[in-house]
C-alpha cells in the first residue's frame, strides 16, 4: 500500500513537530535547516542519477566546492597577504594556464614522437617554473600572521551571493570532471569521482594560503541578525512580549526560522525548476537516453553533450546545497568533510526517496536526515534498555554505551538494502508513461 | 662510489622496501576487488570495510591470544589469529550474498544496483567495525620490531646511511608472495579454479557446461574474503589500524585493479605495484639522496618533494585517469580471470 505523497509530506512535518514538542523546538528547527539543505542537495544528485542515470559518488567534493565559495565570498580580504604574495599567486595561476595552452597547443601541431617528448618536457619545465614563483609566494602569505590569518582572505561580500558562487564554483569543476570521466561506464565513473572528491578534500585541506586548511575559517558573516543584536532591538523584545516569549530563547528560534525561510525559498525554487526541466523535452530526452542510449543515440542525441550537461547542473545544485551548510554552520572546516555523510549518506536519501522523482528526493532529504539524528539519541536509548540487565559499571556495559552512535550508520546501510530490495523504486516512484508527460 | 651506495641505500631505506610492502599490500587487496568484478560483474565499494573487518577479528583474536600469554615468538601473534579472521570475514561475506547480493544475481540485475547495494552493505559493515572496537586507532603488533635494524646495517657496511627492514614488511612481502602462488595454482590447476575462469569468461557457455555456478560464486567470496583479511592485517600491521583509513584505501584499491586490467589477477598485483611505487616515488623528498649524487658540497634548495604526502590520494588517482584515457583496459587486458 502507498500512502499519497501529500500524505507522507504530512508525516515527515508531523515527525517534526513532535520532536518540537517532546525534545525543543530549537532542536526541531536546527533538524528541519539541514533537512531542507539535504534535500537540495538530494534533488541535485537526482538530476545526475534520476535524469540521467549518472553514477556520482563525488558529491562530497562539490559540496565542499560550494563550502569554499560560501567562503571565499564572505570574508573580508586579507591586504597584508595580498601584497605579501598576492600577485605572485595569480602570476603562477597565469604561468598555468600558460603551460597547459603550451602544451595544447605542442600537441596539435607536432606529429609521432616529438610530440610525446614535447608534451613531457612542457609539463615537467612547466611544474619546476610554477613551484618557482608559487612556492615562495605561499610562504609569504601564510607568514602573515598565521594564527588569525595566513591566507588570503576572500571578496568581504554578503554571504547570501555565495551560494549561487558556490554552485558555480562545483559546476566548473564538474564541467572539468565530466569531460574526462563521463565516457567511461558507470563503475569507472563512481570510481573517477570517487577519487575527485578525496582530491579536492585534500586540496582542501592542504592549501592553507586559500582556505586556511585544517586551521578553519570560523566566524563567517551571517545573512540572518545574530542573536545578540535582536535581543537589543525594542521591536523584537516588544515582539516576544507579545506573544510570551522569553526574549533570549524566541531569539535563537527566530534566527533558526529566518534560515529556514531563506533555505525554503532555495530548495522551492530549485525544485520547482526540476519539475520543469523534467517535464519538458528536454526531461524526456534525458530519461529516452537513461533508458535506451542506444535507441537514443540513433534518433541523433549528443548522449555525451547531454550527459555533460546534465553532471553539470547536478553538481552547481549541490554546490549551492554545500554553500548553504557552510553558511548556517558559519565556520568552513575541510577536515570534516566524510564521504559516509557527505556522500554516500546523499545517495541513500536519493535512493530511499525514489530516484527519478524530484519530490522523492526532497522527502528522502527529510526523511534521512532527520533518522540519521534522531537515530544516535535512539540508539542510545535502546543500548540503555537493552544493557539493564548488566552490572552497573561493567566494562561491556560502558562499551556498548559508548558504542551506540555508530549504530546509525547501521541503520542508514540497513535502510538502504531493505529499500533497494523490497521497495526498489523509493517512497515515491518515478511518474512513467502518459502521466509523467 | 661510497656515495652512490650510500644513495641507494637511502632510496631503498626510504623508498623501495616501503614501496614493496605498500604495494604487496594493495596487491592483496586488488585481487579480491578484481576476482569479484569478475566473476560477480560488479565493482565492490564494500571491499575496503570487508578488510576492516576481517583485520577486526584479527585484533580481537589477537588480544585474546596475548591475554592468556600465546605468541609467536619473533612474528606478530597476528599471524596465529589470521585464519580465524578470514574465518569471520568469510562468515560475514557469505551472509551478506546470501541476503543481499543473491537476490539481484537472481533477477539479473544490472551491476549498478548491485554497486549500490554494496554501499549499503559498506554502511553496515562499517557500522559494526565502530560499534565494536571503535573509530580509533588500534596498534596490535608484537614480537620483534626489526628484521635488519639501521645501526646495525651501518656498523655491518661502514656506510652512512642505514637499512631498516621492519619485521612487518619482511612479512608483509613473503605472505603475499605465498598467497599469491597459491591463488595463481589455484586458478590455473584446480578443478574450482578452472570453473571460475570459465564462468568469468564466458557465464552462459559455463553453465552449459555444467559448471555449478553456486559453487563458483561461494569460492569467489571466499577467496575475496580471505585476501581482504589477509590485505588488511599486513596493513594494519606494517602502518596501524583504523576502521577510517580502511574505507579510503578503496581507492587506490580501485586504481590498482583497474589499471591493471580489471578482472585480471596478474594486472592487480601489477597495478598494486604500480600505485604503491607511483604514491611513495612522487611524495618522497630527494633533496638528501641528490646531495650524495651531487657534486661536492652542492645541495638543492628545498626538498625536491614532488608533492607533498597530502596529496597521495591525487597520485593514485591521476594515474587512474591517464590509464583510463590512454588504455581503458588496463596494463593487462581486463575482464577475463
Amino acid at each position: 500500500m502507498k500512502l499519497p505523497v501529500p500524505a507522507q509530506f504530512a508525516i515527515m512535518g508531523l515527525l517534526l513537530v513532535l520532536v518540537g514538542i517532546f525534545q525543543s523546538w530549537s532542536v526541531a528547527l536546527a533538524i528541519l535547516n539541514l533537512c531542507l539543505i539535504s534535500s537540495v542537495m538530494a534533488l541535485g544528485v537526482n538530476i545526475q542519477w534520476g535524469y540521467a542515470g549518472l553514477f556520482n559518488v563525488g558529491i562530497m567534493g562539490f559540496a565542499a566546492l560550494g563550502g569554499v565559495g560560501a567562503m571565499l565570498v564572505s570574508v573580508p580580504p586579507v591586504r597584508e597577504a595580498w601584497a605579501a604574495g598576492g600577485l605572485q599567486v595569480i602570476g603562477s595561476g597565469l604561468l598555468v594556464l600558460a603551460v597547459i595552452a603550451a602544451v595544447v597547443f605542442a600537441r596539435r601541431t607536432l606529429e609521432g614522437r616529438t610530440r610525446s617528448l614535447a608534451t613531457v618536457a612542457l609539463v615537467a619545465g612547466g611544474y619546476f617554473l610554477v613551484r618557482a614563483v608559487f612556492d615562495p609566494a605561499v610562504d609569504a602569505i601564510e607568514a602573515v600572521d598565521p594564527a588569525k590569518s595566513g591566507f588570503l582572505g576572500g571578496l568581504g561580500l554578503p554571504i547570501i551571493f555565495s551560494w549561487g558562487i558556490g554552485g558555480v564554483f562545483a559546476a566548473g569543476a564538474a564541467w572539468v570532471v565530466g569531460k574526462i570521466a563521463l565516457g567511461l561506464r558507470s563503475d569507472y565513473l563512481a570510481i573517477a569521482t570517487l577519487g575527485i572528491s578525496e582530491i579536492i578534500i585534500a586540496i582542501l585541506k592542504n592549501e592553507d594560503w586559500l582556505t586556511r586548511g585544517v586551521k578553519n575559517v570560523s566566524g563567517l558573516p551571517r545573512p540572518v541578525p545574530l542573536e545578540i543584536n535582536l535581543i537589543q532591538s525594542p521591536w523584537f523584545t516588544d515582539l516576544s512580549a507579545r506573544i510570551g516569549a522569553d526574549p533570549v530563547a524566541f531569539a535563537g528560534i527566530f534566527v533558526k526560522l529566518c534560515y529556514a525561510a531563506l533555505f525554503t525559498i532555495v530548495l522551492l525554487a530549485i525544485l520547482w525548476l526540476s519539475q520543469r526541466a523534467l517535464h519538458s523535452p528536454w526531461g524526456r530526452m534525458m530519461r529516452a537516453i537513461r533508458d535506451n542510449r542506444d535507441a537514443a543515440e540513433a534518433m541523433g542525441k549528443d548522449v555525451t553533450k547531454r550527459h555533460l550537461q546534465t553532471f553539470v547542473l547536478g553538481s552547481a545544485v549541490v554546490g549551492i546545497a554545500g554553500a548553504m551548510l557552510v553558511t548556517i554552520d558559519g565556520q568552513f572546516t575541510p577536515g570534516t568533510y566524510n564521504p559516509l555523510r557527505y556522500t554516500f549518506l546523499i545517495w541513500v536519501m536519493v535512493i530511499v526517496g525514489g530516484s527519478g522523482n524530484n519530490y522523492g528526493s526532497v522527502l528522502g532529504g527529510f526523511l534521512i536526515w532527520f533518522l540519521w539524528i534522531q537515530a544516535e539519541p535512539a540508539g542510545l536509548w535502546l543500548m540503555n534498555v537493552l544493557t539493564m540487565p548488566l552490572a552497573e559499571g561493567s566494562a561491556l556495559k560502558a562499551h556498548l554505551l559508548q558504542a551506540a552512535p555508530h549504530l546509525r550508520l547501521f541503520l542508514m546501510g540497513l535502510i538502504l538494502l531493505l529499500v533497494l530490495r523490497f521497495s526498489p523504486r523509493g517512497l515515491i516512484p518515478e511518474e512513467t508513461g502518459r502521466k509523467a508527460a | 662510489m661510497e656515495d652512490i651506495l650510500n644513495a641507494i641505500v637511502l632510496l631503498s631505506n626510504f623508498v623501495i622496501v616501503p614501496g614493496l610492502a605498500y604495494g604487496a599490500q594493495l596487491a592483496l587487496g586488488a585481487l579480491g576487488v578484481t576476482l569479484i568484478y569478475a566473476v560477480l560483474r560488479f565493482s565492490n565499494f564494500a571491499h575496503g570495510d570487508l578488510m576492516a573487518f576481517g583485520t577486526m577479528a584479527v585484533i580481537l583474536v589477537t588480544w585474546t591470544f596475548q591475554s592468556v600469554g600465546i605468541s609467536a615468538g619473533p612474528v606478530p601473534t597476528a599471524l596465529l589469529a589470521l585464519p580465524f579472521g578470514i574465518l569471520a570475514a568469510i562468515g560475514i561475506s557469505l551472509l551478506f550474498d546470501r541476503s543481499v547480493y543473491k537476490f539481484y544475481r537472481t533477477k539479473k540485475s544490472p551491476p549498478v544496483v548491485f554497486v549500490i547495494a554494496s554501499v549499503g552493505v559498506m554502511f553496515m559493515l562499517n557500522g559494526i567495525v565502530r560499534f565494536i572496537i571503535g573509530p580509533g586507532d588500534q596498534n596490535f603488533s608484537d614480537g620483534g620490531r626489526f628484521l635488519i635494524k639501521a645501526r646495525e646495517f651501518k656498523e655491518m657496511t661502514g656506510l652512512n646511511e642505514g637499512l631498516a627492514i621492519k619485521t612487518s614488511q619482511g612479512i608483509t612481502i613473503i605472505v603475499a608472495f605465498l598467497v599469491m602462488i597459491a591463488l595463481f595454482w589455484f586458478l590455473q590447476k584446480s578443478r574450482t579454479g578452472k570453473a571460475m575462469r570459465a564462468y568469468s569468461d564466458n557465464e552462459d557457455l559455463a553453465l552449459l557446461s555444467g559448471i555449478n555456478p553456486d559453487r563458483v560464486v561461494l569460492y569467489t567470496w571466499i577467496i575475496a574474503a580471505a585476501l581482504a583479511t589477509i590485505a588488511g592485517t599486513l596493513y594494519g600491521l606494517d602502518k596501524s589500524f583504523k576502521p577510517f583509513t580502511y574505507f579510503q584505501l578503496l581507492l587506490p584499491i580501485f586504481a590498482a585493479a583497474i589499471v591493471g586490467g580489471i578482472g585480471n589477477p596478474l594486472g592487480a598485483i601489477a597495478g598494486g605495484f604500480v600505485i604503491a611505487f607511483s604514491e611513495v616515488t612522487v611524495t618522497y623528498a630527494y633533496k638528501k639522496f641528490l646531495i650524495y649524487l651531487g657534486p661536492e658540497g652542492w645541495a638543492p634548495d628545498g626538498l625536491v618533494q614532488l608533492l607533498s604526502t597530502d596529496y597521495k590520494f591525487a597520485v593514485s588517482f591521476v594515474i587512474l585517469v591517464l590509464v583510463l584515457l590512454i588504455r581503458p583496459t588496463g596494463i593487462f587486458k581486463g575482464k577475463v580471470i
